[in-house]
């Protein structure tokens, strides 16, 4: 058992210098070019914008808990589970990962100074903020109704509500991942340390290469599709109105272009973390790395090819339908790669079971339960049958709540040394993702049931047959947002009163555990040269690492 | 990186080029094609983009990387293209059993 606090013998002196004492004051943040700094101003921001999110299905569950629809209006419920999906996937999900873990360290993984373009990170934020003040104003201004998919012809001709604001708030949002993606793709590319070629590059960077891909190659979609969705609206060019020439199924087609890939955007990074903490915390090469990077790249391209898996009941042609399902099934053969690669890692190892290993397990237990309900849904037949269920809903909270926040809150307790200096509690920690995992599971688990069953997403009222189950979900929802609570407050609390973190505290063999916790601002003292695969350590009695600092 | 410096001339004789075809884009609209005009539009307006592309945006004086990135974009859009015309052009299938 590697201890996280350090031994008494052993007194951790933290760095006399480093990126949180560089500067003072609120200039040396707003202005700031360093992409640690960047990081932490994401995550700020999307913090905010989580418990935003939080408070909207907090409102949609205590409405769910009976089965009248006695607490707000349809009226309003259909703007309350709208903003909840616009918050949570482009404000919080999108950029959560990359834009605060991927920023903080994919130059220090790469032994570079920072990311290739300073300022344009810096700029990224600004953009990301700008976007996100407009999306308030249209929920302060009187919320939107459309549902986070903004649906011709409702978002076009019918809707009242503040379509447009909400339009242009993610229109500009969208820059900032395209931002973040190009700066990291051209940062893999051109910034890695002597030594550091693709194979030995740790498996976070391959999943965070593969998710720039996605986010520079669809981001342009929405962004087009938003466009036109605002033509039609203002000045009624008859793109998806087939009185105006149009075709509303054109929309979804558009749409879930990007949208369906967006989902690999949020799952992607976090399978990378879990690749990085898996290998740690069983101090073992990692199985199948080939397998794993590859598969990362595999996703993007084949996230591309399956949008029509949303659209099997909008009058698609059932012949499109056929090759979509198809290839959505194709889709699953690479996620299961990484699942069996994490698997055979595990096997006949010795596990240390830290936090940032629970959420791991978390991850791919939740991850598969949602990937193969997945492939439920991308057979034609079922799919009628559970279509705008709450089958779906489950489905798709399993990926991307059991999934990608899993992993990030995981990448959060893992660098969280790193990035603070300081260890969390471990006793507490554990305690937060035990009550997440049984929330969480609380949670959606009976929303399968609910669909299956046949209740329909996106009502206020539903019959009172499903009052039980709904009243569990509920439940759940309250455990977890406990449990969600909880991490924020004990890493607030660590970062003065938690012990001083060690250089390498797990230990681990990236570079970003060869510099001093928090790094220097310029990350290295000198260029480091990498001699050693990611993943090469030495047995546990040895608990150390290979290669020379 | 170096920069290639491309001469004025360069510019200006693209630039040119670029209002020409915008001037034969509206002469040719005003003849109907029938089924060739929606081609012939299309066909100059890629043209035109194409010598945005290489020569304002420099590409083709750029690295192997850059043109790499710049055909992925266009290859996805191929793919945008497709998969929706495997929905419009099937919509009409009669069942074959």
């Amino acid at each position: 058992m590697i201890s996280t606090a350090p031994k008494p013998s052993e007194v951790i002196v933290p760095p006399q210098r480093h990126y949180l004492n560089a500067g003072y004051g609120v200039k040396s943040w707003l202005l700031t070019t360093d992409h640690k700094r960047i990081g932490l101003l994401y995550l700020a921001s999307i913090t905010l914008f989580f418990f935003l999110g939080g408070a909207f299905a907090t409102i949609i569950r205590l409405e769910l808990a009976t089965p009248a629809g006695d607490l707000v209006s349809s009226e309003n419920y259909n703007k309350f589970f709208t903003m909840h999906g616009v918050v949570m996937i482009f404000f919080f999900l999108i950029p959560s990962v990359p834009a605060v873990l991927g920023n903080f360290l994919i130059p220090l993984m790469i032994g570079a100074k920072d990311v290739a373009f300073p300022r344009l990170n810096l700029l990224s934020w600004y953009v990301y903020n700008i976007g996100a003040i407009i999306t308030l104003y249209a929920i302060i201004a009187g919320g939107v109704d459309t549902g986070w998919t903004f649906y011709a012809p409702l978002s076009t001709t019918y809707s009242n509500t503040n379509v447009m604001a909400t339009g242009v708030g993610i229109f500009i949002t969208g820059f900032s991942s395209i931002l973040t993606g190009l700066n990291f793709i051209v940062t893999i590319h051109t910034l890695r340390a002597p030594g550091l070629t693709w194979l030995k590059m740790p498996l976070f960077l391959w999943a965070h290469y593969a998710t720039s891909l996605i986010q520079v190659l669809g981001t342009p979609v929405i962004a087009i599709t938003i466009l036109l969705l605002a033509f039609e609206r203002a000045v009624h060019v008859g793109i998806f109105d087939p009185a105006l020439g149009g075709d509303p199924v054109l929309f979804q087609h558009l749409f879930w272009f990007y949208s369906h890939p967006a989902v690999y955007i949020m799952i992607l990074p976090s399978m990378g973390i879990v690749s990085e903490i898996v290998a740690t915390f069983v101090r073992k090469n990692i199985f199948g790395y080939k397998f794993i990077a590859f598969s990362s790249i595999a996703i993007a391209v084949f996230g591309f090819l399956v949008w029509g898996h949303h659209m099997f009941v909008s009058s698609q042609s059932v012949y499109a339908g056929m090759v979509f399902s198809f290839l959505s099934m194709a889709v699953a053969i690479p996620s299961a790669v990484k699942v069996f690669n994490w698997t055979a890692t595990l096997y006949k190892s010795s596990v240390s079971y830290q936090t940032p290993m629970l959420y791991a397990f978390g991850f791919i237990g939740l991850f598969t339960i949602g990937g193969l309900t997945g492939l439920f849904l991308a057979a034609l037949g079922f799919d009628v049958h559970v279509h705008d269920t709450y089958f779906v809903v489950a489905h798709f909270h399993y990926i991307m709540v059991g999934g990608a926040i899993m992993g990030y809150l995981g990448g959060l307790h893992y660098w969280w040394p790193k990035i603070s200096g300081r260890m969390y509690p471990e006793g507490w920690a554990k305690l937060g993702v035990l009550t997440i995992f049984v929330g969480f599971n609380l949670t959606f688990f009976p929303q399968f049931l609910l669909g299956y069953m046949g209740m329909p997403r996106r009502y206020h009222a539903y019959s009172e047959e499903f009052q039980v189950l709904n009243v569990m979900s509920s439940a759940g929802a309250s455990i977890l947002a406990v449990g969600y609570l909880l991490p924020m407050i004990y890493l607030i609390w660590s970062m003065r009163y938690g012990p001083v973190a060690s250089a390498n505290p797990w230990p681990s063999t990236g570079l970003e555990w060869r510099t001093s916790s928090p790094p220097p601002p310029e990350n290295f003292e000198k260029t480091p040269v990498v001699t050693w695969h990611a993943y090469e350590f030495k047995p546990r009695d040895q608990a150390e690492i290979v290669g020379e600092f | 990186m170096s920069e290639h410096i491309v001469p004025i001339k360069i510019y200006l004789s693209i630039w040119l080029t670029l209002m020409v075809l915008t001037g034969v884009t509206i002469w040719v609209a005003y003849y109907d094609l029938k089924q060739f005009s929606v081609i012939v539009a299309l066909s100059i307006a890629v043209f035109k983009a194409l010598l945005v592309v290489l020569y304002f945006m420099h590409v083709r004086y750029s690295s192997r990387l850059t043109k790499v990135i710049i055909a992925a974009g266009v290859f996805w859009l191929i793919i945008l293209i497709a998969l929706t015309f495997s929905d419009y052009w099937t919509r009409n299938w009669q069942a074959a059993f």
